[in-house]
């Protein structure tokens, strides 16, 4: 394969030694896991540049996970919304059901390498908890998960898969019971457990190396979209879309965008946050729309917070989405103008959901929902000419009770 | 096709940014100061009380802070409350939501401040010190700068900000020279070149967290405490003291025979809403701290 990207450093540079695209990012974490977020930012270092651990992986992700994922031509959905092409690169369609395998795989790989036998993840939706623990059911890894009591009542299902593959599900009852609230947990029991202890952060956020990590895990997803366009011999896009909660699947869709930027004719990059009620409704995960910047769990980016400095408590109808905060480099990404962040409503993901079931036979994730229901005002800019590419993240089967709630049928 | 390991690979690593030195310019921070290290040139070791304010409301504890005092401590460390206390136990997180709660939702850094203007108005002769201990993101909201100023003027002495690591420090020791000391943490897990680091960054003292994990009680001290102790003393001059899991007399006394200091949190907050409990129980474990022999 010939080499895709110009060198980055003249088109785009991030993030430094310390883990800072522009001034976001960093390891702002107690002393205690210090050392072993610099042993692990080595490690993956390591890991990285060695063509056996590139082997190992690759291997899995075509033969465990299903990819190439397909990059399909959503005909009925183009025409419904008045955009020429639609194309859904269908992360759904990975083994587990959503973009989250592709990261996990890659982390347990690295614990592996690294000796550590137990893995321990957060996990809202549950996508990423089950996502964990069938990787750490592969590789014969001790799993925990913690999952906040309110999601864990959201998402049964994944509950019990997460059981039936072998993982301790440890709920977690403090603040709203969701995502930020088990990541606040994972984080404590790693700073305890720190020694024999691998943490699989399933977004991009998190101290350093995290965000980086997970990005580069994720990263698989735009450069098989370019490929893939480039095969179809498509020669403009004006648009390309996905979800953003922390960020994982946005960033791993946007990145070689960004390392690529005149390819296709330069498409905007767009990603979709959960609004929930409202941006101003207080109520709302909308995190670049409503936030300042500000330190939660580890890293410095966007954060929804009081005047005085606590982390308010984020609401979405998606679990994945409802954070409190956003991955540094999509708050880099925004003040550099490289990508356009849009609200996005309980409301608005519903009918953009009911939709892509009734036109494309598909069921999709809550949260891809997000990312579809940008197309009409997409379809307004560019017109029924217009070619738009949306990371379809994850399927529904996990939200039927969620839109039934919601009147739905 | 399949996954394009090329293509993979060329694209992860081409986006480095040119490495940047963290910028650890050597600020004067192991100038010795007068502030926080007076608590430990008494001749014996200091014990250092945790507090939270606004817990189990304002006055109870400024009420709590006047009988620690009174009780023997040599410093109190006040926290401040959050939401999202990532290096605490349960006994501490709960204080910190009903310290909010009380205050009818929000208590936070100014009311912190205030509760300590209030007892530095009042205290007498030889009262303890205060250090705050206070979470990152507050201080950065409300701006180092004026964050540092209001502390110091209302009579604190030093900070502890536990989910800030002295390779991220810059900015803020910067805002707090001159004004404030600021105590790292060093931990079992640290290397040898954190040590050095925390040990650079530290003014006043080093605070030893004695092991993984977050503040609690503990019913036994962790093997090998006075191995890093040792670690921690032989990369600073500063005094060290340490904390995270003692709660009795016991455990305080055999801590203070290798330490310069001896954090007491959770056993103390425990009691904070009740003044009588309280008070024996650090009078009990400042005697015990004061009296112990020196290995």
């Amino acid at each position: 394969m010939s080499r895709l990207f110009p060198r980055a450093d003249e088109v785009y540079a991030g993030p430094d030694e310390a883990g800072f695209f522009g001034p976001y990012g960093g390891r702002y974490v107690p002393e205690t896991v210090m050392p072993a977020l610099l042993e692990l930012t080595a490690a993956f270092e390591e890991a990285a540049s060695d063509p056996v651990f590139q082997q190992d992986l690759d291997n899995l992700l075509v033969d465990y996970v299903g990819r190439v994922t397909p990059l399909y031509p959503a005909h009925r959905l183009a025409e419904a919304v008045g955009l020429g092409t639609v194309f859904l690169k269908r992360e759904d369609l990975c083994h587990t059901g959503a973009h989250k395998i592709n990261n996990c795989l890659g982390q347990c790989l690295l614990a592996k390498r690294m000796g550590k036998k137990r893995i321990i993840a957060e996990t809202g939706a549950g996508q990423h908890g089950v996502a964990t623990a069938t990787a750490a059911a592969l590789m014969g890894l001790e799993c925990a998960v913690f999952m906040g009591v309110e999601d864990i009542r959201r998402q049964s299902l994944n509950v019990y898969k997460m059981r039936l593959l072998g993982a301790k599900v440890v709920p977690v009852d403090e603040g709203t019971g969701t995502l930020a609230d088990a990541v606040t947990a994972a984080l404590r029991h790693w700073v305890e457990r720190v020694e024999d202890t691998f943490y699989v952060l399933g977004s991009a956020v998190g101290p350093h190396p995290y965000p980086l990590m997970v990005r580069d895990f994720q990263s698989v997803i735009g450069l098989e979209i370019i490929d893939q366009l480039l095969a179809r011999g498509v020669s403009r896009v004006d648009a390309v879309v996905a979800c953003v909660g922390g960020g994982s699947n946005a960033v791993g869709t946007f990145y070689p965008f960004v390392l690529a930027p005149d390819m296709f004719g330069g498409p905007e990059l767009v990603g979709a946050e959960a609004a929930g009620l409202g941006v101003d409704s207080g109520q709302t995960g909308a995190s670049m729309a409503k936030g300042r910047p500000g330190v939660m769990h580890g890293f410095y980016s966007y954060l929804l917070q009081d005047e005085t400095g606590n982390p308010l408590e984020a609401y979405s109808i998606s679990a994945g989405l409802d954070y409190p905060g956003v991955g540094p480099e999509h708050a880099h990404f925004r003040d550099e103008g490289l990508v356009r962040y849009e609200p996005v409503t309980d409301s608005e993901a519903v009918a953009a959901f009911d939709l892509l079931c009734k036109t494309e036979g598909i069921i999709p994730a809550i949260e891809s929902s997000h990312a579809l229901a940008l197309l009409p005002a997409l379809a307004e800019k560019y017109g029924p000419a217009g070619t738009v590419v949306v990371t379809l993240s994850g399927r529904g089967d996990k939200d039927i009770d969620i839109v039934r709630e919601a009147g739905l049928s | 096709m399949t996954v394009s390991s090329d293509a993979f690979g060329e694209a992860r690593w081409v986006g480095r940014a040119t490495p940047v030195k963290p910028g650890h310019d050597g600020m004067n921070a192991s100038a010795r100061s007068d502030r926080l290290e007076r608590v430990f040139a008494k001749g014996r070791p200091a014990l250092i009380a945790y507090l939270m304010a606004g817990y189990p409301d304002r006055d109870g504890s400024l009420q709590a802070m006047r009988v620690v005092a009174r009780a023997g401590a040599d410093l109190i460390e006040v926290g401040v409350p959050y939401t999202d206390q990532l290096a605490d136990g349960p006994v501490i997180v709960n204080a910190s939501a009903r310290a909010r709660e009380a205050a009818g939702g929000s208590f936070g850094l100014v009311e912190t401040l205030e509760v300590v203007a209030d007892f530095i108005g009042k205290r007498q002769g030889d009262s303890p010190a205060i250090a705050l201990m206070c979470y990152l993101n507050p201080l950065m909201s409300m701006g180092f700068e004026r964050a540092a100023q209001l502390i110091a003027d209302a009579g604190a002495e030093g900070v502890i900000i536990p989910d800030l690591p002295p390779d991220m420090a810059d900015d803020w020791l910067r805002a707090a020279e001159g004004r404030l000391d600021t105590v790292f943490l060093a931990a079992p897990t640290s290397t040898d070149a954190r040590l050095d680091l925390v040990g650079e960054a530290s003014s006043g003292f080093v605070y030893c967290v004695s092991t993984t994990g977050i503040t609690g009680e503990r019913e036994t001290l962790p093997l090998g405490l006075s191995d890093t102790v040792a670690r921690v003393k032989a990369h600073t001059s500063l005094p060290v003291a340490v904390g995270f899991g003692v709660s009795s007399a016991g455990q305080a006394a055999e801590v203070a025979r290798i330490a310069d200091g001896v954090v007491v949190g959770s056993a103390f907050v425990k009691r904070q809403a009740d003044p009588a409990e309280l008070e024996a129980l650090v009078a009990e474990v400042a005697s015990a701290v004061h009296s112990a022999g020196r290995a």
